[in-house]
């Protein structure tokens, strides 16, 4: 089975997933992405390199933050711009997901930008747009997330550049995260000899370490001498329920502290891919802490996302 | 209509033939083997040479569709690929819309069925009424228009209660009750099985347990109500252990495996390959060598198609959008085949799988060709290869898995009654 990610000469086509890309394509987006981080702090935020193109932001699924940075990536390379959120149009009288990217199509944009609910619905729609257009999965159910995953990775790549030398700790709900398995996938990628998940039994995944991580169910062991420490969110929806009694139960029991935090290496940094929920998945003072990286993770949101339409575009 | 079936290689598990030999047909039913009655002049004569002549292929479960989804496939479409396929026998799960759970609606289907006279059409009808597990269906007016047994499609019935009445009130009358076994709440919104690929997919996962939780339910109640149950598509290792140890233990239980779980896994829904979709779910390796091994020491009786025609709009929606399930009629034959050589068993053994052992289950007669029985016969080449292509395919479902791939054995004559409702 081809990657169908890749083209025929093995370079990028569609960014669908983490998941089966070769190490030198991770390392591409990324150097690409460290010569973006400076544009935005210049004057003129603006490079010229996918002008004259169009990308079409299509949301089947709410999100603000994802939706914006994508749209500000784009802007900064000059493409024009178009967002869709077609939970609350066309999908709701009846449209099918193929109607809605065909007529996208007929409109001549050249590359999608495209998040939906369902895991394999970016690869879908992946499969059926013309050899001109990109696919960028921006988030598909709990399949993947893959720049989120390559941010991150690439924050880390920023704080501690010893890629092989690193244990990296991911906290939370792996079980519906989709953030979680991109970067599982970045981090085993690009060689992290040892990525751990700490979560109650019923938010892990069957076979979660066949992905490559050891499995934990108790912070203190789990955090134990990490250099990072990846929080999952934790959806309102789950709180409560059959998977977790109540949230104060799990903030206790997972939940970062100061306290917890302090199992890891002093140098240890924080990450959470936002939105949090403060006092559930993780305290404020170490959010706001001084080993918390959350912000700079928006920042370098954009530069990797950047990367990642440039390369696409053939402008990088 | 008189015709000699000549040269071909006989088989007929039920009667344990496996030998060249000529058939002998006239007036609907096999009135010669070996050689002719007296004063037999043929009126057509087949040539049969390398061929294999075999009891037309019983299937325990296709959707015809009809009534309630004719965009997806009508009767006329799929008795003709059943034809096709070489099945003359067919039972058909009561998941229409309406349900079959009315006489009436069992009565019409085997009405237009034996006008269009291409296949034997064997409905299952409804256990429960809407198949809601809550009220009891009037199995005895069902049985007299036309139903074999009864079943719950892919419903399960949640309410032990009711399950164990039906149970009870099926075994008063002697019918068998046909129950594709899987707990409810376990694979609620599940599209494939829990394991490393659902995992890495982010889709949900039935664990192999909901199968075997419910087959042990099922089997108990069985055995304490002492009634005859069929279990559908066993999809898991653990499901072929316990009916393993139920036949040692004298329960009245037989079961089958669709073909396309013979052959496959959850690895091959690639990158969310839709037509992998399917109820239950593609399993592991590790499980799918359970099946074949079970089939072959035959803890599992058979082989059916699990047809299942779906319309392109369908299954053109992500994996779990998508709509389950696999056009199989015409492939049952070479997946049976397959099955064989990959397991290293014989062709005998193959066929046993889609006539005599089937047949028996639904306690129809047919699956075999004694003498005077009724001429539904199957002649195939099982060695000529042919691709599966779309655009060859009978049913108006063109969604297998296999399309693309080359399998093995094709079936060049149907006879029902003696007429010939497929020539290749």
């Amino acid at each position: 089975m081809l990657n169908p990610q890749l083209d025929a000469d093995g370079k990028l086509k569609h960014l669908l997933t983490i998941e089966g890309l070769p190490k030198k394509i991770l390392t591409q987006i990324l150097d690409t992405a460290e010569t973006f981080v400076g544009v935005a702090e210049r004057d003129i935020k603006k490079v010229p390199l996918l002008r004259g193109k169009t990308v079409c932001n299509i949301f089947f699924e709410n999100s603000t933050r994802t939706r914006t940075t994508f749209e500000i990536a784009a802007k900064r390379l000059s493409a024009d711009v178009i967002n869709l959120n077609v939970n609350t149009s066309s999908q709701s009288k009846g449209e099918t997901i193929l109607d809605t990217v065909d007529n996208l199509i007929a409109m001549h944009a050249d590359m999608f930008v495209v998040r939906h609910g369902q895991s394999g619905a970016v690869h879908f729609i992946a499969q059926h747009v013309p050899d001109n257009i990109s696919v960028i999965n921006a988030g598909d159910g709990r399949h993947a997330h893959p720049t989120q995953g390559l941010l991150d990775v690439f924050t880390v790549r920023r704080y501690k550049p010893d890629m092989h030398n690193l244990r990296v700790a991911l906290v939370g709900d792996v079980l519906h995260s989709r953030v979680a398995r991109s970067e599982i996938h970045a981090l085993t990628t690009l060689g992290v000899p040892e990525v751990r998940v700490i979560a109650p039994k019923t938010l892990l995944p069957a076979g979660v370490e066949k992905l490559g991580v050891q499995v934990f169910h108790d912070m203190k062991a789990g955090l134990k001498d990490a250099d990072v420490v990846m929080m999952l969110r934790l959806q309102n929806e789950r709180m409560s329920g059959a998977l977790l009694p109540s949230a104060q139960e799990y903030f206790k029991t997972f939940g970062l502290t100061q306290e917890k935090l302090s199992y890891a290496k002093p140098d240890a940094i924080v990450m959470h891919p936002g939105p949090m929920n403060r006092g559930v998945e993780i305290d404020s003072s170490v959010a706001d802490g001084s080993q918390s990286v959350i912000l700079p993770q928006v920042t370098y949101g954009i530069a990797v996302r950047m990367a990642v339409m440039a390369i696409l575009g053939g402008g990088a | 209509m008189k015709i000699h079936i000549k040269n071909g290689h006989l088989i007929d598990p039920k009667n344990n033939i496996d030998t060249k030999q000529d058939v002998y047909v006239a007036a609907g039913k096999i009135v010669g083997i070996g050689s002719a009655p007296k004063d037999f002049v043929a009126n057509q004569t087949i040539d049969a040479t390398d061929l294999i002549v075999a009891p037309g292929f019983v299937d325990l479960s296709a959707r015809l569709r009809e009534p309630g989804s004719e965009h997806k496939a009508t009767l006329n479409s799929e008795l003709l690929a059943a034809a096709a396929g070489g099945i003359t026998s067919l039972a058909c799960p009561p998941d229409t819309d309406p349900v079959l759970d009315e006489p009436g609606l069992v009565e019409m289907l085997k009405h237009r069925a034996k006008l269009l006279n291409l296949v034997h059409v064997y409905p299952l009808g409804a256990l429960t009424r809407q198949l809601e597990g809550k009220l009891l269906t009037e199995m005895c007016e069902l049985t007299e228009a036309g139903c074999v047994g009864f079943s719950q499609a892919d419903v399960a019935i949640t309410d032990t209660q009711v399950l164990w009445r039906a149970f009870e009130y099926a075994a008063t009358f002697g019918y068998t009750i046909f129950l594709r076994a899987e707990d409810y709440y376990l694979a609620k919104d599940g599209v494939a099985h829990d394991g490393e690929i659902a995992s890495r997919l982010g889709l949900k996962g039935i664990p192999a347990a909901a199968e075997g939780l419910a087959i042990a339910s099922i089997l108990r109640i069985a055995h304490e109500t002492k009634t005859k149950v069929h279990l559908c598509r066993l999809s898991t290792a653990e499901g072929v252990d316990l009916v393993r140890q139920a036949k040692k233990q004298g329960v009245q239980v037989t079961a089958d495996v669709s073909a396309q779980h013979c052959h496959l896994t959850d690895h091959d829904i690639g990158y969310f390959n839709a037509y992998a979709n399917l109820k239950p779910p593609l399993r592991s390796a590790r499980d799918r060598a359970a099946l074949c091994q079970g089939l072959k020491d035959g803890t599992i009786d058979a082989i059916c198609s699990d047809h299942t025609p779906v319309d392109d709009d369908a299954k053109l929606l992500p994996f779990a959008e998508a709509e389950a399930g696999a056009t199989g009629l015409e492939l049952l034959l070479p997946l049976a085949l397959k099955w064989a050589t990959d397991n290293k068993t014989s062709l005998f053994d193959a066929i046993a799988k889609i006539t005599s052992q089937p047949a028996s289950i639904l306690a129809i007669d047919g699956g075999h060709l004694s003498l005077n029985a009724n001429a539904d016969i199957a002649i195939f080449n099982p060695k000529l290869e042919w691709k599966i292509d779309a655009s060859q395919l009978k049913s108006q479902g063109k969604n297998t898995p296999f399309l693309g791939l080359t399998l093995l054995g094709k079936v060049q004559y149907t006879l029902l009654h003696g007429q010939i409702t497929y020539q290749a």
